[in-house]
């Protein structure tokens, strides 16, 4: 592997300003299993890479009182969905938590490197962004907040300026009524990369769907929030297939993928619709619970 | 450029204190380092599951963690699952149900269907495939590996 110096801050202050004095010479690494690897194949250079996990706040997990969840960028997706409260409340969360990677990859990879690396394919973008979570930024200048469907620019490209770093993640508390479902087509059962995937929430009054977040994932350079295939759904029943149908259209007009060895255009267009449909259901079948 | 780090550790029980360079995995210590050669390189990019370790009790690939990152967890590896006398019960299952051919990937799997079942003690088939789907094999098929894993656990296949 390629030589660089070890740091391991332990505050923002810190991480902070060695990534503004270092730029793109510096990498903040929490669980490492893009990091190392990229690292390791000359994907991408580092002089100082700064493991980022002894920074209170990025290792932060809590769920509140009021039922929201702030997640620190750097707590591995294992600890997350072994809480069991955190679990309860946010199921669609919990099912891209549980499918990246396998066990041991787990064991390691954050929910914040894993939307930092930015793949079109990351499993955890569509659900947060369907579930509003919002990026808790800290940089030289203070500190922002992004919306997550505005983080990711391009592939492996994200929205941090010079000396940003990602602290955590902000998910309001989800309604009364309410259920969130992550879903991906892959061609084997576990361990492979989604070909096309969707992330929903919605919220019900009765059988009337009064709130909807429809997010596509690997079918564009970035993971997407579809406000059209959201808007199909509200205002009507949760049995009305004309508007679920609209809300998967929707989706297949905003999905721009590409041809790859994963998957052709016109399967992962098709796929993308079939993700929301499905998932929907289960979103609804929550909010129901 | 870099200088040596001293790194201490506790690895299967007995505290261990090493000097790596920062960009050396805990795979590499353990095995050039430390001469504790039972931790496999298969792919060093986190696909095969050869090198999985237990780092304070959570299943890890030890080639996805710098040696830099141990400084005070506690390391299994392979060589602290038998008994002083003996072999694990995993180990003994595996020789009976021929649950491996060429071996490589047999610590690997020892290790990490032994985090399953410290966490987990009767887990059902499709558990464990779940659990070892980030462990590759490309002698045995699976089966009798799941197999193992199941007797070892009391659970009929």
């Amino acid at each position: 592997m390629q030589n660089f110096e070890y740091l391991k801050p332990t505050t923002i202050e810190q991480a902070v300003a060695v990534l503004y004095r270092e730029g793109e010479h510096a990498k903040a690494l929490s669980g490492g299993t893009d990091l190392i690897v990229q690292l390791r194949e000359g994907r991408r250079s580092a002089k100082y890479v700064l493991d980022v996990k002894k920074i209170p706040d990025l290792s932060q997990l809590t769920l509140n009182n009021d039922g929201s969840l702030i997640i620190g960028a750097a707590t591995p997706c294992h600890q997350i969905y072994g809480n069991a409260a955190i679990a309860a409340t946010f199921p669609g969360l919990m099912d891209s938590f549980t499918l990246i990677g396998g066990t041991a990859i787990q064991g390691r990879a954050s929910v914040g490197g894993n939307l930092c690396t930015a793949s079109p394919a990351g499993d955890s973008i569509p659900s947060l962004i369907a579930h509003r979570a919002v990026c808790v930024i800290a940089g030289t200048n203070g500190w922002r907040e992004v919306p997550v469907e505005a983080f990711c620019t391009a592939p492996g490209r994200n929205c941090l300026q010079r000396g940003e770093l990602l602290v955590s993640l902000r998910i309001p508390a989800q309604p009364a009524h309410s259920g969130g479902a992550y879903l991906r087509f892959i061609p084997r059962n576990e361990m492979d990369i989604a070909v096309a995937s969707a992330g929903v929430t919605v919220t019900l009054d009765g059988n009337t769907i009064t709130n909807a977040r429809v997010a596509i994932g690997a079918v564009a350079p970035t993971p997407l929030l579809v406000n059209e295939a959201s808007a199909a759904l509200i205002g009507h029943s949760t049995s009305d297939t004309s508007a679920i149908n609209a809300c998967a259209v929707a989706a297949q007009a905003a999905a721009k993928p590409i041809t790859d060895m994963r998957g052709t255009v016109e399967q992962r267009v098709h796929l993308v619709g079939v993700m929301v449909k499905r998932a929907l259901a289960i979103a609804i079948e929550r909010a129901n619970r | 450029m870099s200088k040596k780090i001293q790194v201490s550790t506790t690895i299967n029980g007995e505290p261990v204190e090493f000097l790596c360079e920062s960009n050396q995995s805990l795979l590499e210590v353990l095995r050039d380092g430390l001469n504790m050669t039972g931790s496999k390189e298969g792919c060093n990019n986190g696909n095969c599951g050869a090198c999985s370790v237990l780092m304070d009790g959570r299943l890890v690939n030890s080639c996805l963690v710098l040696g830099a990152e141990c400084e005070d967890a506690k390391i299994t590896t392979i060589e602290g699952i038998a008994p002083k006398e003996g072999l694990h019960p995993l180990q003994q299952k595996f020789l009976e149900h021929a649950a491996l051919q060429c071996g490589i990937c047999t610590p690997g799997f020892i290790v990490a269907a032994k985090a399953l079942l410290d966490k987990n003690p009767h887990p059902t088939e499709h558990e464990v495939r779940y659990w070892l789907a980030g462990n590759l094999c490309r002698c045995t098929g699976y089966d009798k590996i799941i197999r193992a894993v199941l007797d070892t656990a009391g659970v009929s296949s």
